[in-house]
């Protein structure tokens, strides 16, 4: 039987093009062809042979996400990174690396450890590649010293929609060489091309790290702790809270630095926290992980530091009116937070929570973003919300992907 | 693309100017409009058809759509400290100057955030946090007088900029007028906007996508203890292995600064800083943060000095002192002018282990031109500015001088570094950029511009030698491939 696409994709990537099975489906939608290029040269050819074809393309790593966002409009070619892996080149003396976009996270972290460095971002989702974490740009606890991904992705190569590569940034953590793409692709969920290789800035292991945590009851106790944190000389590297559905807050506060520093700022962060808070060497279960789990409700919420407190505040009040078994946990140390409801929750009632949540996050200056939820729920909400600036956004992936293949409507605006 | 420079054209567009703002800012005499015709890097010049002093980002966005509608090109200036030329005029277009928007809207503490308006300087910024114990980290050097707008248009760094990041870390949302003239707001005050991060690619783009008119800046907490040390070597190999000892051993100085035996000299004859008699390079190096964290790391620091070779270490006791080091260095781009009477301000980054190599080809190239290079640096993150020094007046020098300055560059693409690390492209390194860059990542940046400024209006000519047109489908500019057009080959 002759398949003109498949037969363009085998002649691209060999055996790696393959038709699609079930469990290939995106967020419920079905793929016709997968292909997993093994070079960025190969994974070019794969791509212009989709652009000949005009394949829809979604772009999958280890497919931690693959349910986040708003499905595809329509999918033809799931292209796989798995078989784009591995460390090009660790500049130890230079604390900097630069990784094929397939390597999880975890791989790489092995072999930074070695050595005494990290990339110091958060990963939430065990498993989850480096391109998808950049794609996604997720983070955790540790954004409060170090950042997200914008802010340590250096360089990057990308093969546009068109089947063109091209790299920005380079492997020097200083550079202002022209426009920063890395800063354009973090986050951009895979509309404007494929992700083939990061370079990122690394950052020593502490040599001593640990947590103080206290238990407070309401968000106003929370917010007082968070702030007299913040006004104080301890320099958090996390300043978490956990507010579980069941009632009261967690406050967490990780510090990272020499042995001796550590010690002292330890003493001073339970004097903030109140002379009964607990002291510990690693991080409490519910670190770095999301409020939620597979086919649950899932949001993000942002705030200004500020205006957290007022965020959880809200958060309890959806609880008692709906009797919602809202989780909310995050970095009250800058202002993002993420809430999780079950996955059986009536989605007229998750509509009303994302609504007063959003509404909430608008008076505290941020955003409520639902991250993944399930089929029912997605057709009842609006996502995305509101969005600033959408028409240049619409402007940038015309530019990018005038047929609009790449994850079509996975993003903002339908974009 | 329009560029109707006629007089005609240029007077109607100054009358439609005075109707939107006021006749004093609207700016037409020919001695007025001299006195913008060059900014940091003067060796460029170009006096502008119209300077224009708009007071608010309305009045901002006005005068870039009715400069949009006369076809006109228009640059916008800050303080015009820039040194790669990206504030230099066009003679047929309209300099939008930021110098009536210097207010400092709001300082929020409590949100860890200050709202400016672009004409402020970095400095105020700081100096308006401060009672609240906070600060704005990014601290270029010419931080009395360049102005945030600048700042966001170049993403500034600074000597701090090794352990807080760059102003792109820093600036969490902005208002802008994009060349459709339209105001537009991108990110805020909370993190994390929803969308793609314009915001990131619009820090850098050195007014190429549209004209800030209003930052909000992140505010850093003032750091507890700050300790400076200054130490004396023979040769700039040990003061940079001390450097790759120092951050080798998972140290996060908030700065380290080198410089080599002639930009001593300079700073000796310019601020007489003092420095000890005899180094070949000096090192400054500045821990802050929690007072027992930069105390234990100091003595570390201290160590890895003598262990390479450091034969006077000197600590300052307190904020005169710690004045008097940074003196030498803060000085040293002014203080070559007393021993050279003109000089080339280079900068180019490598990977900073890559240091010493670099240094002694940088050496072998001086005495082979016969050029003398001055040498300062920020050594913890690889980001040289050789100082090239010569004399105009003399036949031949300035060509010499701009060779050696390019064959250090060329070293940094070599060493895969960048053409620049913070001073930015503009104008005067847009012929390096295809070094650095292929036709297809250049291409690919060039979208990002087809979609804020597709008539290319906005600050043009700086960052990339060849404009893009915009009405190219991407992905067609590159022709049909030769073997398919040989009839080799068939599309896949």
């Amino acid at each position: 039987m002759v398949d003109g696409p498949l037969d363009a994709l085998r002649a691209a990537a060999g055996e790696a093009a393959r038709p699609a099975e079930d469990a290939d489906a995106v967020a419920g939608v079905p793929a016709r062809y997968v292909a997993a290029p093994a070079s960025t040269d190969e994974a070019a050819a794969v791509v212009r042979a989709a652009a000949a074809h005009d394949l829809a393309v979604v772009v999958r790593g280890a497919g931690t996400k693959q349910d986040w966002a708003v499905p595809p409009r329509r999918l033809d070619l799931v292209l796989d990174t798995r078989r784009l892996t591995g460390v090009v080149e660790h500049a130890a003396g230079d604390l900097v690396v630069v990784v094929r976009a397939g390597t999880t996270c975890e791989e790489l972290q092995e072999k930074l450890t070695p050595t005494a460095q990290q990339l110091a971002l958060d990963a939430p989702l065990p498993g989850a590649t480096v391109g998808g974490t950049v794609a996604v740009s997720t983070s955790g606890p540790r954004r409060m010293i170090y950042g997200t991904v914008r802010d340590m992705l250096i360089g990057v190569t990308i093969v546009r929609p068109d089947g063109a590569v091209a790299h920005a940034g380079g492997k020097v953590v200083k550079n202002v060489a022209g426009y920063d793409l890395g800063k354009l692709v973090a986050g951009s969920y895979g509309t404007l091309g494929l992700i083939t290789r990061c370079a990122f800035r690394l950052h020593p292991l502490p040599a001593a790290t640990a947590l103080v945590g206290q238990r407070v009851e309401g968000a106003e106790e929370a917010g007082r702790l968070a702030a007299a944190v913040l006004a104080a000389q301890v320099v958090p590297s996390a300043l978490e809270v956990d507010a579980p559905p069941d009632g009261g807050i967690e406050v967490a506060v990780l510090l990272e630095g020499v042995p001796e520093g550590v010690e002292r700022r330890v003493t001073t962060t339970r004097q903030l926290l109140g002379g009964d808070a607990t002291v510990s060497g690693s991080p409490p279960a519910w670190w770095s992980a999301y409020p939620w789990s597979s086919g649950d409700v899932g949001l993000k919420l942002t705030a200004t530091l500020s205006r957290v407190p007022a965020l959880l505040a809200a958060a309890r009040a959806v609880r008692v009116r709906y009797g919602a078994p809202l989780a909310v946990r995050g970095s009250a140390g800058t202002g993002v937070l993420y809430a999780g409801l079950p996955g059986v929750t009536d989605p007229d009632v998750v509509a009303r929570v994302v609504e007063e949540l959003r509404s909430a996050a608008r008076g505290a200056a941020g955003h409520a973003v639902v991250l993944t939820a399930p089929a029912a729920v997605r057709d009842r909400v609006d996502v995305w919300g509101p969005v600033g600036g959408l028409d240049l956004m619409r402007r940038v992936k015309q530019q990018f992907d005038p047929d609009g293949r790449f994850a079509p409507g996975r993003f903002v605006g339908g974009i | 693309m329009a560029t109707t420079d006629t007089p005609t054209s240029i007077d109607a567009l100054a009358a439609r100017l005075r109707a939107i703002l006021s006749d004093e800012q609207v700016v037409t005499d020919r001695q007025e409009l001299r006195t913008y015709e060059c900014d940091g890097l003067a060796v460029y010049k170009v006096i502008p058809a119209l300077v224009v002093l708009p007071r608010t980002g309305t009045e901002c966005a006005a005068v870039v759509r009715a400069c949009v509608d006369a076809g006109v090109p228009f640059v916008a200036r800050g303080s015009g400290t820039g040194l790669s030329g990206g504030a230099l005029p066009r003679a047929d277009g309209v300099l939008i100057v930021t110098a009536q928007m210097r207010r400092i809207l709001e300082i929020a503490p409590q949100d860890q955030r200050a709202i400016v308006e672009p004409g402020v300087f970095n400095l105020q910024v700081t100096r308006a946090a401060t009672p609240y114990g906070y600060y704005y980290a990014p601290d270029p050097s010419s931080q009395q007088v360049c102005s945030i707008g600048g700042n966001v248009a170049e993403n500034s760094g600074g000597a701090h900029c090794l352990k807080y990041g760059f102003t792109t870390n820093h600036v969490t949302g902005i208002e802008f007028a994009t060349p459709d003239g339209e105001l537009v707001r991108l990110g805020g005050r909370a993190p994390d906007s929803p969308g793609y991060d314009l915001l990131g690619a619009f820090v850098g783009s050195e007014g190429t996508l549209g004209i800030a008119t209003e930052v909000t800046v992140r505010l850093v907490r003032l750091p507890e203890t700050v300790r400076t040390l200054l130490a004396g070597f023979r040769t700039t190999d040990e003061a940079g292995a001390a450097t790759s000892a120092i951050i080798g051993a998972g140290v996060v100085p908030a700065a380290i600064e080198m410089m080599d035996a002639l930009a001593i000299e300079a700073a000796e004859a310019a601020v007489r800083c003092g420095y000890p008699a005899g180094a070949g390079a000096v090192l400054i190096v500045e821990l802050d943060g929690p007072t027992p964290e930069v105390d234990a790391q100091f003595e570390h620091v201290e160590r890895f000095c003598r262990e390479n070779g450091a034969f006077e270490i000197r600590i300052a006791e307190d904020d005169i002192e710690r004045a008097m080091i940074w003196k030498g260095r803060k000085s040293a781009f002014a203080a070559v002018g007393r021993i050279s009477r003109d000089y080339i301000v280079q900068d180019g980054v490598i990977p900073r282990t890559a240091l010493p190599d670099v240094l002694r080809r940088i050496a072998e190239i001086s005495r082979e031109r016969g050029v003398r290079v001055a040498n300062v640096f920020h050594a913890g993150d690889g980001n040289l500015h050789p100082l090239v020094l010569f004399d105009e007046t003399i036949e031949g020098q300035t060509e010499q001088a701009e060779q050696v300055s390019g064959a250090i560059l060329d070293l940094c693409i070599e060493h895969g570094g960048s053409i620049t690390g913070e001073h930015g492209v503009g104008m005067d390194k847009t012929k390096h950029m295809p070094r650095m860059f292929t036709d297809d990542d250049l291409d690919t940046m060039q979208l990002v511009r087809c979609a804020f400024d597709p008539q290319g209006l906005s600050n043009p000519g700086k960052i990339f030698p060849t404009p893009r047109l915009c009405g190219e489908v991407p992905g067609r500019h590159k022709g049909v491939h030769p073997l398919q057009e040989a009839g080799v080959a068939e599309v896949f």
